[in-house]
Formats: C-alpha cells, sequence, structure tokens
C-alpha cells in the first residue's frame, strides 16, 4: 500500500509534465518525479525494525567479527547507494533545465509552449 | 545583485563559517558516519550561496572567483581520476583497486578510526571538493545572467 | 507504520497544490516542501546518508528555481493544452497506473526487503564482509566507493557536463563579441 501511494506521487508529477503549458510547471513536474522515484527506491529496501547499514562499535565481537544479529537485522544498502548518487545528478539536470528556460524566456518574451511553437524565428 | 541589510550580513557572517565547518565534518568522516563526499560538497556549496545572498554578487565574486572555482572544479575531478589509476600499479591491476587498506593497512585493527580504510577518505575529498565547486558556479552564474531585453533591466 | 502513510498523504496533497496552483512561487514553495517530508521519510526508513543529502540538495533545488521566477513578470499562464491532447494523456496514464498497481502485487510486502528473498544476494556480500575487506565502518560509502566505484566515476562525469552545459547556454558574451572587440 504504500508502495502504491508513492506511485500516485509518480503518475501526479507525470501529468504535471505531459498536461500542463507553462515552461516552470513542467520543470517542477519533473522534479517531483525524481523525489517519487528515489523514495520507491529506498522503501524497497526496508526492512520493519531494522537498522541504518552503518556499523558501531557495540555491533563486533572482541575478535573483530561481525555480529550475526546486525546481518539479520540491517536494511538493505545496495539502494541507498544508488540513490545517493541520483539525488545530486537531479540537481545537476535541473541547473540546466533552468538555465534553458530561462534562455528561451530571453529569446521569445513568454513561458508559453504553444507560443514558441507557433513563433517563427 | 545586490545585497541585504546590516542585521542579515552580520548574522550570516558568523553562520557562514559554521556552516563551511561543518561541511569539512561530513566529508572526513564519511567512511565513519552517515555522510560522504556528496552531501558534504553541497553543503560547501551552500556556505558559499549563503555569502552570495547575504553580500550580493560583485563581494562574493572577490571571494571565489568563477575562474577559481572552475579550477577546483577540474582538480576534484583530475584527483578523483588519478586515485582510481593508481590501482594499476599494483599486483591485481584493476580500476579502483583499494591499494592502501589491502597492502599496507590488512591486518592491523584499524576500524572506526579517522585514517582506515584506504583510498576511501581521500575519494570522498577528491568528490567534496568536485561537487561543492560546480553548484557554487552554477548558482553564480545563474544570479549574473541579466537577459538582454528592451526596456526590462530589473535587479 | 501509520506514520508512513500520514506523511506520504501529506506529500501527496503538496503535490496537487503544486501542480495545480497559478501562483509560481507558492507551487515552488510546496516543491521544497515534498522534499522536506520526503527526507523526513528517509529517516524513517533507516537511510540516513540519503535524509542528509535530499535536505541539502533540496535547498540548493529552491534557490535555482527562485531564480527563473524573481525578477520577472510573472505571467499567469494557466489553462492545459489543447483539449484532445489533454483527455488522451490521461485516459493513458490511468491505464499506467492501474497496470502498475497490479505489478506491485509481485513483489513482497512493505517491511520485508527484497534481498531476503534470495540466498545469494550482493547485499549479503556487502553486509558481512564489508568492514573486514575495505576497513569503512559506512557500508553505504564502503559500496559507492569501492565495490562500485565505477559507478561513481560515471556520475561524477554527468555531473561535470551538465554544469559545463548550462556554463555554456548562460554565457553573455559570444565568440563574435569578443573578436571584435579587440
Amino acid at each position: 500500500m504504500p508502495y502504491a501511494l508513492c506511485f500516485l506521487l509518480f503518475i501526479i508529477g507525470l501529468l504535471c509534465a505531459v498536461v500542463k503549458k507553462n515552461m516552470v510547471k513542467i520543470i517542477i513536474g519533473l522534479a517531483i518525479m525524481e523525489y517519487a522515484v528515489n523514495l520507491f527506491l529506498i522503501m524497497l529496501g526496508y526492512r520493519a525494525g531494522g537498522t541504518a547499514p552503518i556499523i558501531s562499535p557495540t555491533d563486533i565481537n572482541p575478535e573483530g567479527a561481525l555480529v550475526p544479529e546486525f546481518t539479520l537485522s540491517s536494511v538493505d544498502p545496495l539502494p541507498q547507494a544508488l540513490v545517493l548518487t541520483s539525488i545530486v545528478i537531479g540537481l545537476g539536470t535541473l541547473a540546466l533545465m533552468v538555465s534553458i528556460c530561462i534562455r528561451t524566456y530571453e529569446k521569445y518574451g513568454t513561458f508559453d509552449i504553444t507560443q514558441i511553437r507557433r513563433l517563427q524565428g | 545583485m545586490k545585497g541585504m541589510t546590516v542585521i542579515v550580513k552580520t548574522v550570516s557572517s558568523w553562520t557562514k563559517v559554521l556552516i563551511f565547518l561543518f561541511g569539512i565534518y561530513i566529508v572526513l568522516f564519511g567512511h565513519l558516519t552517515p555522510g560522504g563526499g556528496f552531501a558534504g560538497g553541497v553543503i560547501l556549496a551552500c556556505s558559499y550561496v549563503l555569502l552570495l545572498l547575504a553580500y550580493g554578487r560583485e563581494f562574493a565574486e572577490k571571494n571565489l572567483s568563477l575562474g577559481t572555482a572552475s579550477k577546483l572544479d577540474c582538480a576534484g575531478s583530475l584527483l578523483f581520476a588519478a586515485i582510481a589509476l593508481t590501482g594499476f600499479l599494483y599486483g591485481s591491476a584493476s580500476f579502483f583497486y583499494n591499494f592502501i587498506q589491502q597492502e599496507y593497512l590488512a591486518g592491523h585493527n584499524t576500524a572506526f578510526k579517522l585514517v582506515s580504510a584506504g583510498i576511501i577518505p581521500l575519494a570522498n575529498i577528491a568528490i567534496g571538493l568536485k561537487v561543492g565547486a560546480s553548484l557554487f558556479m552554477i548558482v553564480i552564474l545563474l544570479s549574473a545572467f541579466r537577459p538582454e531585453m528592451s526596456g526590462r533591466e530589473k535587479e | 507504520m501509520w506514520i508512513f502513510y500520514v506523511l506520504l498523504l501529506f506529500m501527496v496533497i503538496a503535490c496537487i497544490i503544486a501542480v495545480q496552483t497559478d501562483n509560481l512561487l507558492s507551487s515552488i514553495i510546496c516543491v521544497g516542501a515534498v522534499g522536506a517530508i520526503g527526507s523526513l521519510m528517509f529517516l524513517l526508513l533507516y537511510a540516513p546518508d540519503i535524509a542528509i543529502t535530499q535536505v541539502v540538495v533540496e535547498v540548493l533545488a529552491l534557490v535555482v528555481m527562485l531564480r527563473v521566477t524573481i525578477s520577472r513578470d510573472i505571467t499567469f499562464i494557466t489553462g492545459d493544452r489543447e483539449f484532445f491532447g489533454t483527455v488522451t494523456s490521461i485516459v493513458i496514464i490511468l491505464i499506467i497506473f492501474l497496470a502498475g498497481i497490479e505489478v506491485f502485487r509481485t513483489l513482497p510486502a512493505f517491511g520485508v526487503p527484497v534481498f531476503s528473498q534470495f540466498s545469494n544476494a550482493a547485499s549479503q556480500t556487502y553486509i558481512t564482509e564489508g568492514l573486514t575487506k575495505t576497513g569503512a565502518a559506512n557500508i553505504v560509502a564502503a559500496i559507492i566507493l569501492d565495490y562500485r566505484g565505477y559507478d561513481t566515476l560515471g556520475e561524477a562525469a554527468v555531473l561535470f557536463t551538465s554544469i559545463i552545459g548550462a556554463t555554456v547556454i548562460l554565457r553573455k558574451e559570444t565568440r563574435k563579441q569578443v573578436e571584435s572587440a579587440r
């Protein structure tokens, strides 16, 4: 059921990017889609009652080996590694989109994409 | 882009140093506590963005100019690539071979100390430098861009 | 478990406000609210690395997006595109939504991680051998910089390229102006 709500967030962002005609609204729709996808990836690795994948000094034996409760109760660290880089890349592409948006506004004088299609030159 | 009032300038001159220090802590201890190069680099960029917003663009460009930020960005990327390539010098030649950990530190019990985990803190520093300089450059460029439209010179 | 439903409901409400409102400034603020509640959810899902990264990236994203709306004529462009295209896209997206809900039945229930269903999952190796092989206590940092360092190199390349692209687009004087000034 939380998966369904996260997918609903993605669908709302997709609708905003497809249906709206203001360029800034399209950028907002793409940003909401990125948040929803990152949230979904982290929710796939969640273990109810688990612990974060960071080893503290109480989790190792006196010999230096890992206590078996840690491996049984830790959440999945692999989706977290994927999402970490994905969030920062999202910021870079958002900056690129905003700079294209400002340049288009300077050239055509409007944010409306239907107007931009019909102007010539 | 003009600056703000005297109260904002005074308070932000204290807090930007604290934010910068916090960013360095997140980058350096990335292999022991949550954080790492990406989050720390964004925090470092945030401290300079605070300087830009409170004091105006000319003061911020005197503090860290665009050319210097671009060179820091390139230096961070080249450092990261150089760390990855030195894995080829050792026995099991592979990209990103953690040579410090496997050759020198294996067998010593260096868990939970700051000097541990081989190339991971060095790569964190390189990534933090790169991400911080890139994001600062992009915010400076967006604030300096003034569209040349007839009769629309807004500040 | 109920806290997740409450936070997700807040996120959906803020998202609907961000999509439908006419004022660009308030829709950008609602996107900021979605990101902040998302960061809180990451903290409750036992991912502290991601929570730190999400909150600072969302602050910078707000600063970048506000640059577009402040000091411009905020022309209130309302309404959607032409009617037939809008209805077709909404119908197709509804079909995708219903199909997606069916796909989620094949996943294990929320709270059981996917990697516990397989015996030779890669994450098990990372958790059990991460500290002894790499020496790092933070397993996520060990994954992105030691086990999967090549992906981090690709990410650095993508970030570099997007910053170069934005720098070139926002350039103020072109080459002809520089040469004619000499």
